[in-house]
């Protein structure tokens, strides 16, 4: 969508004048689909997440203590907010897990904007990741040179990993949702094998874990001016919101994004208006590798300082709840991964506060997807009425 | 018996598709219900038959109110439809097609054919509907697949049958054959609700008229006191022009040139058989024929959209057989699609955006990479002006403008470049009897500035009002060159039907 084209909008000034900027900006807000049945989503997520917490302190459930229940509920809801924003310690732990999610969350929506279906994130990322580890341990000189030719590998290998299922559905139909998910299997295997071979294996180790990343090869960190080293925020997060802009400023501003928007929103008017399916399905999956093997790379050269065969984890796949949940759209997803981050970083402290699971925030998030997948059923319970032609997130279905 | 709707209301967010709507409808005659694309007509027959609930009114058979909660409640009270697209398993005979759902069955539920097939032979001989209880419905053609409907229908026994634009796909002979059934059903007492927007069809074969207009039931006519132009005015509630106003065509040198052009269709049948056919500038060439006679696979053809298999295409002088649509495009050729929501719009995206949908690569709309948005927005404006495109503005989704409109933002497209040759494919299907007239003029607009015009329609009355030669195409080959002045309707509907070849000169 453009700035101008407000899915549901009647509400644009008449032909005369184009609404101002801030007006336009409100509009595309403000609509029931791009944001009220998200934040439905989530608060019927938390609710659901009460009866959760209260089945997990089964011994005053059985006992009866209502009382009890219900502050363990506040408490557990508290404490996921404080660990997630109240505390300097708390938001640079809820950056630090939202900057990977972003990047992987970027290259799901790239894909369904083109009406495509990403589920490589996990496979792009492993991929650059390991790219960016070995420039960043073999490498040595000023960081100003080290960091970004790191960074510069583990995009370059997550294009080039993200291009095969591009290639792969363009010129044999495969569909891609197989392609992907064989292709993250084979990342994993390949990742494991490299891990083990001389050139990445730290010495003396024999897990396969690879060398560590040199001191100034590693992403600066955010707050290392207060020379709190416990605050790990890294620059990972500043790529990660450039890379937003960059999605939002190539859908709008070029006509690459137009295409891959037609693409997206109606394959055969694309064709007809001359536009190369093959051409665009290829470029999407480029650019998805692209973000992905950027979070790779952040994840690598940032958080964690080397590679081990898990260190991709299952981003790749929270990021398509990312996505799905901000719709694809840049701001949205910047949200989302916002989001995410924070109850991920909140779910430590509850868990450690108040003895409620970190499993809680695998469930809410579950349940996030599973209610913005069924509008109708959130319509229902919230009682919101359909306004226009739903824009939910389309990609070819099965078989397309 | 007598049904009657008594003030039907049905809203959908943001639309009153039915507003206070009355209608009676008596076992024994015919009523057309006729109105525009839009007008209601569809939603007041789906809540007729169970299938939507009124927010308001009534449906009362003989006095007794009606609570109709599925077609299945509708059936039993004698409620028929038969649907503009057909509800047939081509896989099977007539006879299990008809009998589906209400199965003669015996012993461990086993389907017993012969019962079947001889209940379905005796209907179909009672109603002179001539089926073959086991022939295959896949094979049989259009205008008997139809009659299978019917027979389905009369099978569970419906008192009042409801068709929702049963001459869509009938060819000029088939829809006569339909008129033929409907009198006869007629005189065996049911009563025919006939929903259409052919006006020509419902003062031919309706005892009544009910006209409706914006969801509303603007009046009731008898077809022996009403003409085609004032049902017409009626229906859309303003004076309009039936006819074309244009001068006799003066055409040039040749613009488009088909030489021996083979071409395959998705199923991998010759779609189109060898066809040459010349469009000069100055012309418009229609091309008449029942859908599925290879029109669709000669426009992508002729439009980069399938490759053909052999011979050759140009546009004055520069040949685009095998060129891609974007070279067609180069090549000063517009394309008006037969599916303006498949093809013709991306119907999420603002009309803005739609206005340069064919032309954003290139200047004054982008440079290289970068789209250059304000000079779109004002290209869009001017169009949307120019065109008298009805939309709240020019960032409003396509998708959510009507037919019409929807239809004059591809026309202003693809009319404001210079053309060659315009390619119009079912330019006014779907479109309101306002937005038809205005289309029409564009197109003879377009021919007057030298333009080469290939019309492809499958509405004779569309072909015979614009086109200065008339072919006709069946089963993939031109069976007719025609031009306007020597011909009539019922001629080209011999050569529709592929009664009659003409002798290749």
């Amino acid at each position: 969508m453009t700035e101008l084209s407000s899915q549901t909008d009647p509400v644009v000034a008449p032909n005369a004048d184009r609404p101002n900027a801030f007006r336009r900006f409100v509009n595309q807000i403000d609509t029931t689909n791009a944001v009220v049945l998200p934040v439905l989503a989530f608060l019927s997520a938390l609710i659901v997440g009460t009866v959760v917490i209260a089945l997990s302190d089964i011994d005053q459930l059985r006992d009866g203590d209502i009382g009890g229940i219900i502050s363990t509920i506040i408490d557990a809801y508290v404490a996921l907010i404080q660990g997630a924003f109240l505390s300097l310690n708390g938001f640079n732990e809820t950056l630090v897990a939202m900057t990977p999610l972003l990047l992987a969350g970027l290259a799901v929506a790239i894909t369904f904007r083109a009406g495509l279906f990403n589920i490589g994130g996990t496979g792009q990322m492993l991929m650059g990741g390991m790219g960016a580890v070995f420039v960043g341990f073999t490498m040595s000189g000023p960081g100003i040179i080290q960091v970004p030719l790191a960074v510069l590998a583990g995009m370059t290998c997550g294009i080039l990993y993200g291009i095969i299922p591009g290639v792969l559905k363009a010129r044999a139909k495969v569909h891609e949702v197989i392609s992907t998910i064989m292709l993250n299997a084979i990342a994993a295997s390949f990742v494991l094998w490299l891990l083990k071979t001389d050139t990445f294996r730290r010495e003396g180790r024999q897990d396969p874990i690879s060398k560590l990343v040199n001191p100034q090869g590693r992403l600066p960190t955010l707050f290392g001016f207060l020379d709190r080293p416990e605050l790990r925020a890294h620059l990972g997060i500043v790529i990660a919101l450039s890379a937003a802009v960059f999605f939002w400023w190539l859908l709008e501003r070029t006509t690459l994004g137009f295409e891959i928007r037609a693409q997206g929103a109606n394959p055969d008017a694309a064709r007809y208006a001359g536009m190369r399916p093959g051409h665009l399905i290829i470029t999407s999956f480029a650019i998805a590798g692209a973000f992905a093997g950027l979070a790779g790379a952040s994840e690598v050269l940032g958080t964690q300082g080397r590679a081990t065969q898990s260190f991709a984890g299952s981003i790749g796949f929270d990021a398509i709840a990312v996505a799905l949940l901000g719709r694809s759209t840049p701001i949205g997803t910047v949200l989302a991964a916002f989001l995410f981050g924070a109850l991920q970083a909140g779910g430590q402290k509850m868990q450690v506060e108040t003895g409620v699971p970190v499993d809680l925030v695998l469930i809410l998030r579950a349940l996030i997807v599973l209610f913005i997948a069924a509008p109708q059923l959130m319509r229902a319970i919230w009682r919101v009425k359909a306004e226009g032609a739903a824009a939910a997130p389309s990609f070819g279905g099965w078989g397309s | 018996m007598e049904l009657e709707l008594r003030g039907i209301t049905k809203r959908f967010p943001g639309v009153v598709a039915n507003d206070d709507v009355n209608l009676t409808i008596r076992t024994g005659e015919v009523l057309a219900l006729v109105g525009e694309n839009g007008a209601g007509k569809s939603t007041l027959m789906n809540i007729l038959y169970g299938l939507y609930h009124a927010d308001e009114g009534d449906i009362t058979i003989d006095g007794v109110t009606q609570r109709f909660e599925s077609p299945g409640d509708a059936i039993a009270a004698g409620i028929g439809m038969v649907h503009q697209h057909f509800m047939l398993v081509p896989v099977f005979t007539v006879a299990e097609n008809v009998v589906l759902g209400i199965e003669p069955t015996g012993f461990l539920g086993k389907l017993q054919r012969g019962t079947a097939n001889r209940q379905v032979e005796e209907f179909s001989e009672r109603y002179g509907l001539g089926l073959d209880p086991e022939a295959m419905v896949g094979d049989l053609p259009v205008g008997i697949q139809q009659r299978v409907e019917i027979l389905k229908v009369l099978f569970r026994e419906a008192k009042i049958v409801v068709f929702d634009e049963p001459t869509a796909v009938l060819t000029p002979q088939e829809i006569v054959e339909f008129f033929k059934i409907v009198e006869s059903l007629k005189e065996s007492g049911r009563g025919i609700v006939f929903i259409t927007h052919k006006l020509k069809e419902a003062l031919h074969v309706a005892d009544r008229i009910a006209v409706l207009r914006r969801g509303k039931t603007v009046g009731e006519a008898d077809p022996k006191d009403i003409d085609e132009l004032s049902l017409a005015e009626m229906m859309v509630g303003r004076a309009v022009q039936l006819t074309v106003d244009k001068a006799p065509a003066q055409p040039g040198d040749t613009t488009l040139a088909i030489k021996d052009l083979h071409v395959i269709g998705t199923d991998g049948r010759t779609q189109v058989d060898h066809i040459s056919l010349d469009v000069r500038a100055g012309e418009i060439v229609g091309v008449a024929g029942v859908q599925g006679n290879g029109q669709s696979e000669l426009v992508e053809a002729l439009t980069g959209l399938r490759m053909p298999i052999s011979g050759t295409v140009t546009v004055a002088g520069v040949d685009i057989t095998d060129a891609g649509p974007r070279e067609v495009h180069d090549a000063d050729v517009g394309h008006i699609p037969e599916d303006r929501q498949r093809e013709g719009l991306v119907g999420a995206f603002s009309v803005a955006e739609n206005m340069v949908l064919t032309d954003y690569h290139s200047e004054p709309f982008s440079s290289s990479y970068r789209m250059h948005w304000p000079v779109a927005y004002a290209k869009a404006e001017e169009l949307v002006e120019q065109y008298d495109v009805r939309t709240p503005s020019i960032a409003a989704a396509a998708g959510t403008l009507s037919g019409g409109n929807q239809q004059k933002v591809i026309v202003a497209r693809e009319l404001s470049r210079d053309l060659k040759l315009l390619i119009a494919s079912q330019p006014t299907r779907g479109v309101d009897v306002g937005s038809i007239e205005y289309i029409h003029a564009q197109i003879v607009k377009e021919r007057d500035a030298g333009v080469a015009v290939l019309l492809v329609s499958t509405e004779l009355d569309e072909v015979m009002a614009l086109a200065d030669r008339v072919v006709v195409m069946f089963r993939g080959r031109i069976v007719a060159n025609l031009a306007r002045g020597d011909t009539n309707h019922s001629e080209v509907g011999l050569y529709m039907a592929g009664a009659k070849e003409q002798e290749p000169a």
